[in-house]
């Protein structure tokens, strides 16, 4: 057997075992979590194939036009049947900003997710089988960042860095910039659940018979400890990323976040606030409405995740 | 067995414990039928698996659900027990049936003290008040051996050991005055020396109290110490019942004597240990016909196709085509 | 050194330990103590023990909770250090596992819990193969796929057991693995913590009569810890019986079973349930073991013991040897005071 067919027969097994496993059983079960899935999905969709879907580039400055600001969608009068749900103030088709604006949310959702989980299992790991002054130094500091709402840190490491650099070069790595503060705001609960199951995973006789063979520390951890935790992280990543979303819409609200010129879903609900009470809906509700969906989406098949892998709940 | 017998304190006749699951129902407990007298000590031996704990909890009606009873009828004293509502085996429970459970850690309350739990359960089924109701559990901590009781009946759980709390727990079985009492696993999570002291204990008070006794365990050395009779299970069914002697000294079924093989024991002096191949086959994977034949050494060809039913052989009652 | 147990005194025994001593540090922290004027609190797990594994044979130490045995196992196979005292292996002093893993490769051990003895995220056929890898003796990908495959065979599993994942086996099959991983690195000597005390009656005697077996064509040696008295008869050449961290009684297993010198080791012989109906009437064994970090003064086992005077209550008995390659620690048996304890003599 070559080994392309090799690895293709394994995959097929791997997807015939998911398949019939416990788990894609109780989501075929729980309705909510495959229509929540459903609709993750297309948002996803949506997001990464904005810029063949979308009619319009908002962020190309120069296909906008002031004659098109503040059009209504296109079943109600006065809508133009080029912009779909309607335009901005500054003219940009509603529809397409929305697309670009999730396909940011996402991005700076995954990837703060990522980092926090990068930077909160290692630490958690860390700390958990050393044990220690170390596991004592990385917990007090999990403790203190802890006192702090995590939209406070948030707005601390987004507040140094626009301070230190200057504008042009901030709104070029706004996104970076955020993806830095979520991750750095969240790394916590990662951390802490990881050590606790560290420190029960470290008595257990694989381990004790691992210890005998002599080998070094970090294989020990990564290799046989950090594969026996990656259930409950995986609940944790899930819910963390419904939360990251709704953070960074929380950050470019307030105004300390994405930049008008590339909006992401909350930029685009401040900027559409003002316009509420002179009548302009639909600035900001189909804005909100992608926003609130695309939360509702994760969290509901973060919590169907947590349930199907409680072993006390079987 | 002689010609006039009384009604007999419990029956159980064709029970069977379902789990209903999505790849269809698991029966730990296939088809048990037993009869129990009024203070005999019946013991029910069998490797893990075997059903054992399922039928005990079956009978007291601790079944977690979705598990049930799903066929066959539980008789207590003349009246069936194991149709009845919540309520009505709430009743039943304590004050007819007691149980001794096996773990002494978790089987009493931390935050209620030993004292308060007996009394609790005293006058949960007794008319009394609270000053008799702690006379009686003074008395009973006594009876079963606890040092100092008027010091300790005030004391929580944590302050006992592992010996002294299933004292304890043996004496909240009995407070009520049951007539039945089931003890699953009672010494499995004591030392040795402390096992003995518990099996006595166990023993005089039931006796004391003119309580019959179930004993379920996978020890075979505390049921031969312990019963008057014998019943081997395995996988979900009686494969051999009978007194305690017929069954350990001249077993009638093929796994009962491989069982009592392979047992070591001091003073008998082998080389290798007679064993059985193979395993106690998983619940979904019970073998057509009688579920030992693919282990046992005289199997033949009915034994693959019909499931035996329980006959009298020797001196005992095995379920077995041999007889 | 007095030779006890030296049948075989020109090799020097496969395992050796002398006065070993391991105390752990069980005190709250130090503001409880302060606030609540407490003194440090130590748990003498093991309380200068000392003994002798001929090579070939198996040794067995028995006792019930608190009496150290499990410590023991690990301070043998390195797992822990000793506070004071050796373990020397083949006549040269043993070091912490980690420290020159190589040379630890003919110790191994075999646990206790089938279910976590096993990383259930690996495969088998990785599982008993990692001390092969970990000390380097292979390096070839497929001989050590053949080698795995021998190994599973040789504890009557198959070689197409290696793809699978420990949970797909039952409890006995899975020490079987365990067994197999611990002969991969081709030890003479193995460590095994109650292998047997998880798994059923016939289960149990499958893997007694393998280990027996293995022992038999290996060579190996074996420290055999256990609380169940009727398995250490069956398997065992010497036996030593602990109480709270010191060893009460060793010395060939025959005759310890058949005659008990030690008030312990002749009321926990009494206190096993037996099979058969006994002939005389046991005396009971009173009492409960006491905690370790607090134990009774001089000899731990006075509170309980039928022949216990004031010099038991006071001093802690010295090791004695006895002609018939017996050793003891008890006052009793050193004033001549020593009885068969059963109720009405057999």
């Amino acid at each position: 057997m070559t080994t392309r067919t090799a690895h293709l027969s394994r995959l097929g097994e791997l997807l015939g075992r998911a398949y019939n496993s416990d788990l894609f059983w109780s989501f075929r079960h729980t309705p909510s979590a495959v229509v929540a899935a459903a609709v993750a999905c297309v948002f996803l969709l949506l997001a990464l194939l904005a810029p063949w879907v979308a009619p319009q580039n908002p962020f190309n400055l120069s296909a906008l036009s002031l004659m098109d600001s503040e059009l209504p969608p296109v079943w109600v009068s006065g809508g133009d049947s080029r912009f779909f749900l309607g335009t901005d103030v500054q003219g940009r088709d509603i529809f397409s900003t929305i697309l670009y604006g999730l396909r940011i949310s996402m991005v700076v959702g995954f990837a703060s997710v990522l980092l926090a989980m990068t930077l909160g299992v290692s630490l958690g790991l860390a700390a958990g089988y050393a044990g220690g002054w170390v596991e004592a130094l990385i917990m007090r500091i999990a403790d203190v960042q802890l006192s702090f709402p995590a939209i406070l840190v948030a707005l601390l490491v987004n507040g140094v860095a626009r301070a230190a650099l200057p504008r042009e070069v901030f709104n070029d790595v706004a996104m970076l910039i955020l993806i830095l503060s979520i991750g750095v705001s969240s790394w916590v609960q990662y951390a802490r659940t990881v050590r606790s199951l560290v420190v029960v995973e470290k008595e257990k006789e694989y381990v004790q018979a691992v210890n005998i063979l002599g080998r070094h520390p970090l294989f020990i951890a990564g290799r046989h400890i950090l594969p026996n935790t990656t259930g409950p992280i995986t609940v944790i990543a899930t819910i963390n990323l419904a939360l990251a979303i709704l953070t960074e819409a929380t950050l470019s609200y307030l105004g300390v976040g994405m930049p008008p010129v590339t909006p992401s879903l909350g930029t685009l609900v401040r900027l559409g606030n003002e316009f509420m009470l002179s009548g302009k809906w639909w600035i900001v509700i189909f804005p909100s409405a992608a926003l609130v969906g695309v939360v509702l989406a994760v969290n509901l098949l973060g919590d169907w995740l947590r349930d199907a892998l409680n072993p006390k709940l079987r | 067995m002689s010609g006039y017998r009384a009604t007999p304190l419990l029956e159980v006749r064709n029970v069977r414990v379902e789990y209903p699951t999505r790849t269809g129902p698991l029966t730990p407990v296939k088809d048990v039928s037993f009869s129990l007298d009024a203070g005999e000590v019946l013991g029910i031996v069998g490797e893990s698996g075997a059903g054992k704990s399922m039928m005990g909890s079956a009978i007291i009606g601790l079944l977690e659900p979705p598990g049930r009873v799903a066929a066959g009828e539980i008789l207590l004293e003349g009246e069936r027990i194991d149709n009845l509502s919540r309520a009505a085996l709430t009743r039943i429970r304590g004050r007819k049936i007691g149980l001794v459970p096996q773990d002494p850690l978790t089987s009493l309350n931390p935050l209620f003290t030993v004292g308060q739990q007996l009394v609790q359960t005293i006058r949960a089924h007794h008319e009394m008040s609270d000053k008799q109701a702690r006379a009686r559990a003074l008395e009973l901590l006594t009876e079963v051996g606890i040092p100092a009781p008027d010091r300790r009946i005030d004391q929580y759980p944590h302050q006992f050991s592992g010996g002294m709390r299933q004292r304890v727990v043996i004496a909240l079985a009995l407070c009520a005055g049951p007539r039945l009492v089931i003890a699953d696993e009672p010494t499995t999570a004591l030392d040795v020396s402390i096992q003995a002291q518990i099996i006595d204990v166990l023993k005089r008070t039931c006796r004391d109290h003119g309580a019959a006794i179930i004993l379920i365990t996978h020890d075979m050395g505390v049921i031969a110490e312990t019963a008057d009779r014998v019943g081997v299970m395995y996988a979900g069914r009686l494969v051999e019942i009978g007194p305690l002697r017929s069954v350990v000294s001249e077993p009638a079924h093929p796994y009962t004597s491989g069982l009592m093989s392979s047992i070591p024991v001091v003073g008998r002096e082998l080389e290798r240990l007679s064993q059985i191949a193979g395993a106690m086959p998983r619940l979904t994977a019970t073998p057509q016909g009688c579920a030992f034949h693919p282990r046992c050494p005289k199997a033949f060809d009915r034994c693959k196709l019909e499931m035996p039913e329980l006959v009298p052989a020797h001196s005992s009652q095995a379920a077995c085509w041999l007889y | 050194m007095t030779d006890t147990l030296a049948q075989v005194a020109d090799p020097p025994p496969r395992v050796e330990i002398r006065d070993l001593r391991k105390y752990f540090d069980v005190s709250p922290s130090w503001i409880t103590r302060l606030l609540k004027r407490q003194d440090r609190s130590v748990v003498k797990a093991i309380d200068g023990v000392s003994l002798r594994i001929p090579r070939g044979t198996t040794f067995s130490l028995v006792g019930e909770s608190g009496c150290g045995k499990s410590t023991i196992a690990r301070v043998v196979v390195g797992l822990y250090g000793p506070t004071a005292g050796s373990v020397e292996y083949d006549g040269t002093p043993t070091e912490r596992a980690g420290k020159r893993p190589a040379k630890r490769r003919h110790m191994q051990m075999i646990f206790q819990d089938p279910y976590a003895s096993l990383n259930p995220r690996w495969r088998v056929r990785d599982i008993v193969a990692e001390p092969i890898v970990a000390y380097r003796l292979m390096d070839d990908r497929r001989a050590i796929e053949r080698r795995v495959g021998e190994l599973l065979e040789m504890v009557n599993l198959t070689p197409r057991d290696g793809e699978k994942f420990p949970h797909e086996f039952s409890g006995g099959q899975r020490q079987r693995i365990s067994i197999a991983r611990a002969l991969a690195s081709k030890p003479e000597f193995l460590v095994c913590d109650e292998p047997t005390s998880a798994l059923d009656v016939s289960v149990q005697a499958q893997i007694l009569n393998l280990m027996k077996d293995l022992q038999r064509e290996f060579g190996l040696t074996y420290l055999f810890i256990s609380h169940d008295l009727a398995v250490v008869y069956h398997i065992s050449d010497y036996v030593g019986i602990m109480y709270l961290g010191r060893l009460v009684e060793s010395g060939p297993a025959k005759e310890i079973f058949a005659s008990p010198r030690h008030p312990y080791t002749q009321l926990l012989l009494q206190a096993i349930p037996h099979l058969e109906p006994q002939d005389h009437q046991r005396m009971p064994l009173r009492g409960e073991i006491p905690s370790p970090i607090a134990p009774p003064p001089g000899c731990h086992f006075h509170p309980r013991c039928p022949l216990a005077n004031d010099r038991c209550r006071a001093e802690a008995p010295r090791v004695l040897q006895t002609p018939d390659h017996r050793e003891l620690r008890c006052h009793a048996a050193e004033e001549g005071r020593l009885t068969n304890l059963s109720a009405s003599a057999s």
